[in-house]
């Protein structure tokens, strides 16, 4: 019974450590660059977050799919099936969260004053010891932000889950969809205790976001 | 020597203008770069940190070419032999007073010098506390012996001491003084203080809308040896009366008695007051 818990925890942990490493560094080009592509670029990102889960799961399926190129490839030269398995699920997942990781780590980025930077190069340092020495370190509450929205919003995935992953045992079937398919087989109490986990955690997870971005409010205020 | 031949196009007081800028800057000098806003003060400082570009020209230090747009050298700030000081002070919120130091320490070299810095600008009780604790003057002091720490030969600072009270901004005044000479730094520094360019500058660039109105010691830039012995003060008569006349004149209201000469004047009238004999009295 606590498989698809488990496996909903695994999903959101995996997604969130993936888009700590592809999402920070997406947010950090995003806050410099002055590109006319910056738009188009913080369009696509945005996307998942006015797309239908189903529109987005339906062309990952079809990209996915071992029949059509990408998925052909994968498949022939990896031999990397994404389709009903959980790398696929988990691929999926980066791309449909990816906006909630950027977005908090640009604005947190967007916000530091110029001159850090600009000391710190000043100061005879490279780009990249600046930007892990004094850019990351003074936006910690929005990488945490970042990271949490991350994990709740992979969570509550049920649309994509359901068009890439299916509902198989062990493998896919993370809570929301077991959730789902106990109440369409009338097992409420099963239902309950997915539902109720989920709600609780979801429940805490926001409390922690706006309790640490409201202290650290307050201190900026203060100061 | 620090030799400077740039051009670059920027948004100034009056809108879009040139920066035009062909001075020398002797070594171990102190200069002054002062100006009304929008005059191309920051842009200047900024350029020489290697922090903006200019369009056109060269800017060269003892010698060596730091940037030159004929032949596109242009080195990063972090190969330019600087010390910036800004007027936020951009201390890093995530270190302490010591790590701000160390972080600017280069690789290899001596711990030392840190605490003799902190030392010389007075905050060795200071090292373990957060920026965010300290008071506006102790900021910059950190900034200031953070921007020392690599030994540079130019000190460039943009108005460090606009946003401290007057005691504090006398004694950083001194702290500069001193590292000045004892380090034997090329000191370069926005300000719009005149007290304050009197004490510390050999030299001052007079920029207006972004050209070099003057390059000259400060007693010749602010015209001191045109210093007259009386005050003469332009006003506008707002009240008359059969002993007194009211005029306004620098905000101030000033009661003048009535005389044959000025029988004919009316609220409104424009006047000049002439006062010989000043007195001075010191204040606190």
């Amino acid at each position: 019974m606590y498989q698809p818990l488990w496996l909903t925890f695994k999903l959101a942990f995996v997604t969130t450590v993936c888009l700590i490493i592809i999402g920070i560094p997406i947010a950090a080009g995003l806050a410099q660059t002055k590109s006319k592509l910056k738009s188009i670029a913080e369009a696509v990102i945005s996307l998942p977050l006015v797309l239908p889960p189903s529109v987005l799961g339906f062309y990952l399926l079809l990209a996915f799919s071992p029949q059509n190129g990408l998925g052909k490839m994968l498949n022939d030269v990896l031999n990397l099936r994404l389709i009903f398995s959980f790398t696929g699920l988990m691929l999926g997942s980066v791309i449909y969260s990816l906006p909630f990781m950027v977005h908090p780590v640009q604005a947190g980025l967007e916000a530091l004053p110029v001159s850090l930077k600009e000391a710190s190069q000043t100061l005879g340092k490279s780009n990249i010891t600046t930007f892990f020495k004094v850019l990351l370190p003074n936006i910690k509450p929005a990488l945490l932000t970042g990271a949490i929205l991350t994990f709740a919003h992979t969570l509550g995935e049920f649309g994509l889950v359901l068009m890439i992953g299916g509902n198989i045992p062990g493998v896919t079937r993370v809570a929301s969809i077991a959730v789902y398919d106990e109440v369409e087989a009338l097992n409420f109490s099963t239902a309950h205790v997915y539902a109720g986990v989920l709600l609780a955690v979801s429940f805490v997870i926001l409390l922690i976001v706006y309790t640490t971005n409201r202290h650290i409010f307050k201190k900026r205020i203060t100061q | 020597m620090i030799s400077i031949n740039i051009q670059k196009q920027l948004h100034m007081a009056q809108g879009m203008g040139m920066l035009n800028i062909n001075v020398q800057i002797s070594s171990k000098s102190f200069t002054a770069v002062y100006g009304p806003s929008g005059a191309g003060k920051t842009s200047l400082l900024r350029m020489i940190a290697g922090l903006m570009q200019p369009q056109q020209g060269s800017i060269e230090v003892d010698g060596v070419t730091w940037f030159n747009s004929v032949t596109k050298i242009n080195h990063t700030p972090q190969n330019r032999d600087i010390g910036f000081v800004f007027q936020d002070n951009a201390l890093f919120p995530n270190m302490t007073v010591e790590e701000n130091l160390l972080y600017a320490l280069p690789k290899y070299a001596d711990k030392s010098r840190i605490y003799r810095l902190l030392d010389m600008v007075g905050l060795q009780s200071l090292v373990r506390q957060r920026p965010e604790f300290l008071s506006g003057g102790q900021k910059q002091r950190v900034a200031l012996a953070r921007a020392l720490v690599r030994q540079p030969k130019v000190l460039l600072l943009d108005e460090p001491l606009s946003a401290v009270d007057d005691l504090t901004r006398v004694s950083l005044q001194n702290n500069l003084q001193q590292l000045h000479h004892e380090l034997g730094l090329t000191t370069i520094m926005v300000s719009h203080n005149v007290p304050e360019i009197f004490k510390l500058a050999d030299n001052v660039i007079h920029l207006d809308n972004g050209l070099v109105k003057q390059n000259e010691t400060p007693a010749r830039v602010f015209n001191i040896l045109n210093a007259q012995h009386g005050l003469t003060l332009l006003g506008e008569v707002v009240q008359v009366n059969n002993s007194e006349i009211f005029i306004l004149a620098d905000g101030n209201i000033i009661k003048v008695k009535q005389a044959l000469q000025t029988a004919h004047l009316s609220i409104g009238s424009k006047v000049s007051i002439h006062a010989a004999d000043l007195s001075l009295k010191k204040l606190s």
